[in-house]
């Protein structure tokens, strides 16, 4: 057991009174997320600027055995950066630096703390032929931790998982060693996290802060078109849903495919909204993406089996806008601030079943239900969520959303998906269905990695 | 029971309320001073509500937590949520409860016994509240407008010179006015503010009389938390009278040229004080009133009307100082967004962005550089 003491002054020490707090609120409030896992309440709340501090508090929390736990803005909403043992949350949105975009190798280097919202706004401002995948998470939400749990967003359905766009990083490791990841460990540009060297970005992506912690991260950017446009498409069998993303996928001029289904409001209640982004340096490239999409689903127009939708402006804003607003809106349909998605990610041809599953679950909790599903890479998987709203104020309808979400999760594992961004119960579920081998790599790579199993633990612990 | 009791449970944290609608930088003054989350509006909130339950015992840290808020409304503007126009009223109220079991930190209190016992938070004399005047005229049954100058105004050395500008420039263009001098007393509007209703009652109440009595039908103020809590709060409680800002005086008069400014040379940024702006709409007047001047060149800060950052000092902060002590206190913080833009001058229309910038220019060693000035005082220098 460590010293809190002790450790506090050292954390003091290292990046000041001011950004070190032991105090209750702080700690409430780090205990825990928007979403629905039990609370745990850290020690310190630690705040560094730089990655001589992050590597600091790393040796100390190393030395001392005090678990610790990097955190961007905890919107993951599955807990993962609740502090399940204590310890130190790091804070890592004072490390907010956009250092450098090498606009002819599309890329950009930011540190840590760096939000989504910051980021886009900075491209848009001096780099407007540039962009980056927006997820539709606020945009508070950080570049790093979108990549660390795998987030997509609006190039996903072009260019896959947003840490697929990873070029490079620099992560502390968990015994203090600075360490970089990709090209940028031999030379001055971050324009690759692996390809051709071994890829070891790997060892970081995907494993929520239990191996290390991402101080910078090389980001792809991509063309940025002067004009775009969203195309809405109605259905209203489920079964049409994966042909319809397969065509629209086929047609390699959408930039984003999204499918989105609720119940309210009831005139589009049964309805699947089919969202085609395109996008286009001219009027001519507009219309013949346009064209594309039209002659891709017109059997579906033929067969009164789709419908186009004419957007009127007012609808249309909230369509496009980067990230979207009513993603977060639906945390108040039932006036509560709450909710949660199991996001699984599985193939297209999944669809019909997992809307069948949500309907089934959400009447069966009697429970406010909403799915969004994004095509990610060319049609090779999707983003399926199972999104439940609940009233903080109302244990019971929390409970309710809770067993929802549960059983939607074993059930998409049951049907061959993998769960994203897995709470510590779900991991663990994933875990008993893991091939052994894979379960014991896991196992040696993280004994390797964090002798004294200080990050983040209780995430990714392999029994 | 209070709305917020029933309400402050619906914030889902997601962050909004901190940025300006362009996401380019933190815009919550509190959370960009402080940096830890509990100090941003979803943070108090998720803390008020948990303090609410019973999960959190009363701290002099959580009080801290609650009275940093300035009440700029920069999260009324951001959250996407339809409660959002409640926010403030939320913070507010659970303030009121505070002051109601007697938990506020010092420097409220302080603030509050200041106002009760002088009728300003400085605890100046009654007595010398129009020393500044020299000579001003007192309102009198007929005049037009009666000028309500406001604590600041009267006390504060930055926001007596304001005021002198003002009666300069309403003389000159002769302005049928006058002030109440001695018999002036505070607004309430930061009393308001930081939850004290009982108090804020009693002020509000006794100025009604007061200006009721005197036949009053108009009012300029020099002061937007003043023209905030007469226009919007002073209603409720049966005012009946016309609520002016001086700002929006001043532009009819230039309008109808009855102020013809003389040229000047400047390049001036404009600070949009957060009861002006985004309490009260009124962002363009005071654009209006710098371009009219000859040789002002008018140039914007990144982060403008309703997304102007709020310089720290709402809330009653422009006494009770609880965002001090660091660089990234938000009045430093805006006066080097000023000082980017190039301008030579930092204009505002509120004596509490005027002394809090003031200062705050001085600690960022921009003296010589950067001066910061009312609009009014811009007008007659020019």
């Amino acid at each position: 057991m460590a010293n809190t003491s002790v450790v506090y002054d050292s954390l003091v020490k290292i990046v000041g009174k001011d950004f070190v707090s032991d105090r209750r609120e702080e700690r409430y409030f780090y205990a825990r997320d928007g979403g629905l896992m039990p609370p745990h309440e850290p020690d310190f709340v630690v705040m560094p600027r730089t990655t001589e501090d992050v590597q600091e508090i790393v040796k100390l929390a190393n030395r001392e055995k005090v678990p610790i736990v990097p955190i961007g803005a905890g919107l993951a909403l599955t807990g993962l950066v609740i502090p399940q043992r204590g310890g130190i949350v790091l804070d890592m949105k004072r490390m907010d630096r956009i250092l450098e975009v090498n606009e002819r190798a599309r890329y950009v280097v930011v540190e840590a703390g760096v939000t989504q919202g910051a980021l886009k706004n900075y491209l848009q401002r001096h780099y407007p032929n540039l962009r980056h995948s927006i997820p539709d998470a606020p945009p508070v939400a950080t570049v790093v931790a979108n990549a660390v749990i795998h987030g997509q967003g609006r190039l996903s359905q072009q260019h896959g998982f947003n840490s697929d766009m990873v070029s490079g990083l620099e992560v502390v490791l968990p015994t203090g060693e600075v360490c970089r990841i990709g090209s940028c460990s031999v030379s001055s540009y971050w324009f690759s996290k692996g390809a051709p060297l071994p890829d070891l970005s790997g060892l970081f992506l995907g494993w929520f802060g239990t191996t290390g912690v991402i101080t910078k991260l090389g980001l792809k950017l991509y063309p940025c078109k002067k004009m775009r446009d969203v195309m809405v498409f109605l259905a209203d069998k489920a079964e049409l849903v994966p042909d319809i993303m397969l065509r629209l996928s086929h047609t390699e001029m959408v930039e984003d495919a999204v499918v989105s289904a609720a119940p309210l409001p009831l005139r589009f209640r049964g309805t699947f909204w089919v969202m085609a982004y395109i996008t286009g340096d001219s009027d001519e490239e507009l219309e013949f993406k346009r064209k594309m999409v039209w002659d891709a689903l017109w059997e579906h127009f033929e067969n009164r089996d789709v419908g186009f939708l004419s957007v009127p402006p007012d609808m249309k804003a909230p369509l496009m806008s980067m990230p979207s607003k009513d993603t977060t809106r639906f945390a108040d349909v039932s006036k509560g601030g709450g909710f949660q998605y199991a996001g699984p990610i599985t193939p297209i041809e999944k669809f019909p079943a997992f809307h069948r599953k949500l309907e089934e679950v959400a009447a069966k909790y009697n429970v406010f239900y909403a799915s969004t599903t994004r095509l990610i890479g060319a049609g090779h998987c999707m983003m399926f969520s199972f999104s439940f709203s609940f009233n903080r104020a109302n244990p019971d309808e929390m409970a309710r959303a809770k067993k929802a979400l549960d059983e939607c999760s074993r059930f998409s594992l049951e049907e061959g998906g993998v769960l994203w961004k897995a709470d510590v119960d779900e991991q663990k579920l994933l875990m008993n269905k893991m091939d052994p081998n894979t379960l014991a790599l896991i196992r040696k790579i993280k004994q390797l990695l964090d002798p004294n199993g200080i990050m983040n633990p209780g995430n990714w612990e392999v029994p | 029971m209070p709305k917020y009791v029933s309400q402050v449970h619906r914030c889902f944290r997601c962050g909004y309320c901190k940025f300006p609608s362009d996401y380019s930088s933190f815009n919550c003054p509190s959370y960009r001073r402080f940096r830890f989350d509990s100090y941003s509006t979803g943070g108090r909130l998720w803390l008020i509500y948990a303090w609410i339950k019973g999960e959190l015992e009363w701290s002099d840290h959580l009080g801290e937590i609650l009275y940093t808020c300035t009440t700029c409304k920069n999260c009324v503007e951001q959250c996407p949520m339809k409660f959002a126009p409640d926010i403030v009223d939320w913070i507010v109220e659970a303030r009121s409860d505070v002051v109601e079991k007697g938990k506020i930190p010092e420097r409220v209190s302080r603030f509050f016994e200041a106002v009760y016992n002088y009728g300003n938070p400085f605890k100046q004399l009654r007595s010398s509240r129009a020393a500044w005047a020299n000579g001003a005229k007192r309102y009198a049954r007929g005049d037009e407008f009666l000028l309500y100058v406001g604590c600041l105004g009267s006390y504060d050395e930055n926001g007596q010179k304001m005021a002198r500008s003002l009666v300069h420039i309403l003389n000159a263009s002769r302005i049928s006015f006058g002030i109440l001098g001695a018999e002036e007393e505070c607004c309430g509007n930061e009393v308001y503010m930081l939850g004290e209703m009982g108090l804020f009652q009693n002020i509000a109440e006794k100025n009604i009389r007061k200006f009721t009595g005197l036949g009053v039908t108009k009012i300029i103020t020099l002061c937007p938390h003043g023209y905030n809590v007469m226009k919007n709060i002073y209603p409720t409680m049966g005012a009946r009278f016309e609520v002016y800002h001086y700002t929006q005086v001043l532009s009819d008069l230039l309008e109808q040229n009855k102020l013809i400014p003389l040229p000047a040379k400047a390049k001036v940024t404009y600070q949009d004080p957060c009861f002006l702006g985004r309490y009260n709409n009124v962002y363009d007047e005071p654009r209006q009133i710098l371009q009219c001047i000859p040789g002002v060149k008018l140039v914007e800060m990144e982060r403008t009307r309703k997304d102007a950052f709020c310089c720290g000092g709402g809330s009653g902060n422009f006494v009770t100082d609880l965002l001090a002590g660091s660089p990234d206190n938000p009045a430093r913080v805006r006066v080097r967004e000023a000082y980017e833009t190039g301008a030579n001058t930092l204009a505002v229309a509120c004596p509490g962005c005027l002394t809090m910038l003031t200062d705050a220019a001085k600690a960022e060693n921009l003296d010589g550089k950067l001066d910061v000035k009312d609009i009014s005082q811009v007008v007659r220098d020019s």
